[in-house]
């Protein structure tokens, strides 16, 4: 991106000034040389979304935004209801409530050297992973719909899990306000066997060192030490959300019209928050909200009997599950006021500061864990929210590396059998039912994770805690 | 169909940063609607390794031929996901803004097909259908892996 065509607030700060018909500026928060990385295409995304009606203060980019439909990735808006904001499919994107959480494991590293490879296949034995896989749970039309009410507490409630993780979850394990019933029939029919799945392509389970720490308290509180092994997992809403965002998407860009809303481009697909098809994605959207919770907990619990096979004394506790697609009611303060918003965050992770309501005890005085999942040959961080990220971007931070390679080109440039050579000598053990997927999420096809945390850090969105390094991943 | 129009036909990949372009082209716009689905399955296999024993039958309607193609293209998708089916041969009809589509293929076996990745949702991203002048049709658009 041209740094010309931005107006440089601080270090880790750009504006686009509106013009045309934006209705607020366009905020990218990164350093300099993520900036320049950046697609033109950011700039565009950017400037679309602050067009959008009830748009509120600035459409923002994280430090790891890269080209998206309709809104980047890693974009941020919020919109107010009452003055004619609008709710947008693209906004929250294909996989809703696609997140990570990561789970303490009790074990150090020195536990695990030796049991390692057993370990690996214990996970791949009992992960659900890759195309066309199927979990271990086959839902019919009263589970379904219970499910999409009750989110990982469904879970839980059935056997999977424990209670005190739901605390461990954003919203308790359970968005309220789901609509089941504006869910379609096909929505459901994709995802009666697809409960405790995985899924493919940038979806993981990673088992992790924690190999340096750089907030203690933080880290305290967080209950992680260096070289703990703990273990994340990166999935989504599977086939359900896939196939709400492909409905009302086709919705919203048709509708769009007659509702009086100028797309800029027809990805920004959105209807007006306080609209009949307002009104049913939100009910639907919260819905798959829920699938993503009771899949990455059903996930946990297939997790943590792998780990009793082979580890029986080894206690898997939930440190903290976020989801960075999502459009959620928050409350925030704007020209020194209380409102009520809908923020959308697309591949941005929500990060709320210290003393937040919302948190459990424990991460009152840290600040709400912000999982960073990097590449399987690199690393994933965790970080805590900053109460400067409040003011700076809804409360948001980055969510991941960020690609800076197609799928394609990386096809071209690694071989899935060589990559999972070279990382087993590297130490790091991969499973994967496709080599060609390998490929495709080489390492090398991602942005510097690290660049990108150092960025979310400079910008004050969220602190670093601890840096992962990968031992065992499983990819679909 | 004769043989020029028959060595017009390709399906093809484009570039895009996080995700996956597909293009068909073919001598008329049924033919790069089914070239552009085969583009789609390529995503996920070699489609060459799909046996197209079994057959699935979609019908969507649009306003516009770009709109079709998301509407085809996601029909596919969510066939595929519900049944765990992967496709490798097509045949469309387009009339009045109804498409008719037929495609054939088979359960996916991760050991046979070993699938690359899934689609979650064909995108309004880079999404054209147009007749180049040469009287060839091209239909394209990114998914979202």
């Amino acid at each position: 991106m041209d740094l010309d065509r931005l107006t440089r607030k601080s270090d880790s700060e750009w504006w686009i000034p509106p013009t045309g018909t934006m209705r607020v500026p366009g905020v990218i928060l990164a350093t300099e040389q993520l900036v320049q990385e950046m697609d033109d295409k950011v700039f565009e995304q950017v400037s679309n979304v602050a067009t959008l009606p009830g748009i509120v203060k600035a459409s923002f980019a994280m430090p790891d935004a890269h080209w998206g439909y309709g809104f980047p990735i890693g974009g941020v808006a919020a919109f107010d209801p009452d003055q004619g904001g609008v709710i947008s499919a693209g906004g929250v994107g294909f996989d809703v409530s696609c997140g990570v959480r990561t789970l303490t494991t009790g074990l150090r590293l020195e536990d695990i050297s030796l049991r390692k490879q057993e370990l690996a296949h214990a996970l791949s034995r009992s992960i659900p992973a890759g195309v066309g896989s199927t979990g271990r749970l086959h839902l019919d039309e009263d589970d379904m719909t219970a499910m999409l009410c009750g989110g990982a507490q469904w879970a839980v409630h059935k056997g999977y899990g424990h209670l005190p993780d739901l605390e461990h979850i954003e919203e308790h394990g359970r968005m309220a306000g789901a609509q089941p019933e504006h869910v379609s029939q096909q929505a459901r029919k994709r995802m009666r066997d697809e409960v405790g799945t995985l899924g493919s392509g940038n979806h993981y389970l990673e088992v992790q060192q924690v190999a340096q720490i750089f907030d203690k308290e933080a880290a305290s509180a967080f209950e992680i030490h260096e070289n703990d092994v703990v273990v994340s997992i990166h999935c989504g809403s599977r086939g359900l959300g896939h196939q709400i965002g492909t409905e009302f998407l086709r919705e919203m860009a048709e509708a769009a019209a007659s509702y009086h809303i100028d797309l800029p481009d027809r990805e920004l697909a959105c209807a007006p928050i306080r609209s009949p098809l307002g009104e049913r994605y939100l009910g639907a959207m919260r819905a798959a909200i829920n699938c993503a919770l009771a899949n990455r907990q059903v996930l946990t619990h297939l997790t943590r009997q792998a780990f009793e096979e082979i580890f029986p004394d080894a206690e898997l506790k939930l440190l903290y599950d976020v989801s960075h697609n999502t459009c959620k009611l928050e409350s925030h303060r704007v020209d020194g006021r209380e409102v009520k918003l809908f923020v959308h965050r697309k591949g941005a992770t929500r990060a709320f500061g210290p003393r937040t309501a919302e948190l459990p005890d424990a991460y009152s005085a840290a600040g709400q864990p912000v999982l960073i999942g990097g590449t399987m040959g690199t690393a994933s961080y965790i970080l805590s929210g900053t109460s400067a990220s409040e003011q700076k971007a809804f409360s948001s931070a980055s969510h991941g590396a960020g690609r800076s390679m197609s799928r394609h080109a990386a096809t071209k440039r690694w071989n899935g059998r060589q990559l999972v050579d070279e990382l087993s000598r590297q130490g790091i053990t991969v499973k994967s039912p496709s080599l060609r997927g390998v490929a495709e999420e080489a390492p090398g096809a991602y942005k510097d994770v690290h660049a990108v945390v150092d960025a979310t850090e400079q910008a004050q969105l969220a602190r670093r805690v601890a840096k992962l390094l990968p031992l065992i991943v499983i990819k679909g | 169909m004769n043989l020029a129009a028959s060595l017009a036909r390709r399906w093809e990949h484009f570039e895009h940063a996080a995700d996956m372009g597909v293009r068909g082209i073919g001598a008329t716009r049924e033919a790069a609607f089914e070239e552009a689905a085969l583009a789609l399955c390529a995503v996920i296999t070699d489609p060459a390794l799909v046996r197209p024993d079994i057959l699935f039958e979609v019908d969507c309607h649009a306003t516009d031929d770009e709109l079709l193609l998301v509407d085809w293209l996601n029909a596919l998708i969510s066939e595929m996901s519900a049944h765990r089916m992967i496709f490798s041969k097509f045949a469309v009809t387009i009339s009045d803004g109804r498409l008719h589509g037929r495609a054939w293929g088979e359960i996916a076996v991760p050991a046979r097909h070993h699938p690359a990745v899934e689609v979650k949702g064909a995108t309004l991203t880079e999404l054209k259908v147009f007749q180049n002048p040469d009287g060839l049709w091209t239909a394209q658009c990114v998914v979202d892996v």
